[in-house]
């Protein structure tokens, strides 16, 4: 099958590549360029883990073909903060134990990061609602809608 | 998956002349069939789980179609715009029955990509099609039968199927925009029409291996709900709180003076094969005294016909409970 020439800003960077018009956009950040930060969880669609931003809009990615990304602009967990600088939603789920395996934790992290950007939300209620997309399973819920709430606070101090 | 190609186009005439099938329509693709993706979430799932095969897919998602208008009243929506900005929308926010079916589908991530054209052509969620090692479905292959029937069919219809096929059409949109007498604008190679989201689909009772009348190469361009002078609502029961199919919801229009309903329309989900009109209902209701007796004959009256399988033995009653809580809740008459 014949590859497809794509060009798509990832975390920033302007990158060029052939990809196989089944590659999802998923499989391109993990496989193709090595960002393994987002995760795969179910691969269809249930689970969030895969969450990134295109243009600015939380996506799941593995729902997404990579060709359908060309010309977009990508942000992955890698690109939003540092070990040494790192993004308030990160350091708010630190401090709030928000989680405890990890595996959903990049998708959770960049679907708040893309809340604090929405409208029309302000209870723990309404909160619990709008990252209903990921999903936990180690029951990390309580302590998620914590860090949300606190990112939330330190952005408006 | 099936290996395709990959082209997209950027204007609706040559999206229309890229699909030369009946591809849309028909409840399954396969190598011969070009077919469209817009957001995706029901198309790229079902080539994944190798139910679908398309040769090439078309990509419409960056049409030109991503404008929201209100015309004299009509709300006109691109069928690119996503669920979640059509939400977000300052028309739509102020009709409580369009607003709540679309934010009480799926996930917030999920209505960032999913259009509002490929929401109401969605497909079945029924596990048996969507396994293509299951020999039984009628949908994917004529005559084969039907595994659901005697399997688990808790998320399946009772209303406009038979023992060929029961697979729910899970659109909770599409359930509003019917109560709302909204129409899909289409575009095709014979020219444009306009149609009743009512007459859009086809029920499983009458074919289960077509899911809706769109001809070869047409296209959804826009969709056009008349916002109503009523109040309204839309009810979701579901399995879980947030982030699942309906087992049952209503979908209420009503109007009420003096307390009469001058005004009643009322779309059921979770149970038809087709987002689904309760036409019986609204004959029980419209332009009588608004009471508790008469939302509940009017409820009986539309489950009367439903067509239960074990599995969905608990359906019609949970259908029943679920409207007349929403004629409640909107007309606000509790006795
Ligand atoms: C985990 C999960 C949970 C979900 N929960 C819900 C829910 O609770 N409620 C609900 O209503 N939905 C739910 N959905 C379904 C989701 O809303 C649909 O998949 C989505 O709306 C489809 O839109 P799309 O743009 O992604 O369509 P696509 O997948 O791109 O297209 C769907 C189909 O329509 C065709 N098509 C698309 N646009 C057009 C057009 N303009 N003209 C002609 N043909 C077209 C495509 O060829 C394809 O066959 C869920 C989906 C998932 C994966
Ligand atoms: S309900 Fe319809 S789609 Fe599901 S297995 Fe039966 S025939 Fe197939
Ligand atoms: S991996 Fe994408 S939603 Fe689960
Ligand atoms: S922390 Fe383990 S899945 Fe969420």
């Amino acid at each position: 099958m014949s590859q497809l020439p794509l060009s798509v800003t990832v975390n920033g960077e302007p990158r060029s590549v052939e990809v196989d018009p089944r590659r999802s956009l998923l499989d391109l950040l993990r496989d193709t360029f090595g960002l393994t930060g987002t995760q795969k969880g179910c691969n269809q669609g249930a689970c969030g883990a895969c969450t990134v931003h295109l243009d600015g809009r939380r996506v799941l990615s593995c729902l997404t073909l990579a060709a359908q990304a060309d010309g977009r602009e990508v942000t992955t967990v890698e690109g939003i903060g540092t070990a040494g600088d790192l993004h308030p939603v990160q350091q708010a789920f630190l401090d709030c134990d928000a989680f405890q395996c990890g595996a959903c934790t990049a998708g959770q992290v960049m679907s708040a990061v893309a809340l604090l950007d929405e409208p029309d939300w302000e209870t723990r209620d309404d909160v619990r609602e709008l990252m209903s997309g990921n999903l936990c399973r180690c029951g990390a819920y309580p302590r998620i809608v914590d860090a949300v709430l606190a990112a939330r606070e330190s952005r408006e101090a | 998956m099936h290996p395709f190609t990959y082209t997209r186009v950027d204007d609706v005439a040559a999206a229309s002349a890229a699909v030369t099938t009946d591809v849309v329509a028909r409840a399954v693709q396969t190598p011969d069939d070009v077919a469209f993706i817009a957001g995706g979430t029901t198309q790229l799932d079902l080539m994944r789980d190798g139910v679908w095969s398309p040769g090439s897919l078309v990509d419409i998602s960056r049409l030109p179609l991503t404008d929201v208008q209100v015309h004299d009243g009509v709300l006109v929506v691109g069928a690119t715009v996503t669920m979640a900005a059509l939400a977000r929308h300052a028309a739509v926010r102020d009709v409580a029955v369009l607003r709540d079916s679309l934010l009480l589908a799926a996930s917030p991530q999920l209505r960032e990509m999913a259009t509002i054209g490929g929401n109401v052509l969605q497909r079945t969620r029924c596990r048996y099609f969507r396994d293509p090692t299951v020999t039984q479905c009628n949908k994917r292959e004529p005559g084969s039968g039907c595994a659901a029937i005697e399997g688990t069919a808790r998320t399946h219809a009772v209303l406009g199927v038979d023992a060929g096929c029961i697979a729910v059409h899970a659109s909770d949109l599409a359930v509003a925009l019917v109560a709302l007498d909204a129409r899909v604008r289409l575009s095709g190679p014979g020219g444009t029409r306009t149609l009743p989201v009512a007459e859009l689909h086809v029920r499983a009772d009458q074919d289960p291996s077509r899911d809706n009348v769109l001809a070869a190469g047409e296209l959804i361009t826009h969709l056009e709900v008349p916002l109503p002078e009523a109040r309204s609502g839309y009810l979701k029961v579901r399995d879980r709180a947030s982030y699942e199919f309906a087992l049952t919801s209503a979908a209420v229009v009503a109007r009420v003076e003096d307390g009469v309903l001058e005004h009643i329309a009322i779309g059921l989900g979770g149970v038809g094969s087709v987002p689904w009109r309760a036409t019986r209902a609204e004959a029980v209701l419209r332009g009588q005294r608004a009471s508790l007796a008469l939302f509940e004959e009017a409820a009986t009256a539309e489950l009367a016909d439903a067509f239960t399988v074990p599995g969905t033995d608990f359906k019609p009653e949970l259908a029943r409970r679920t409207l007349v809580r929403q004629l409640r809740d909107v007309t606000e008459v509790t006795a």
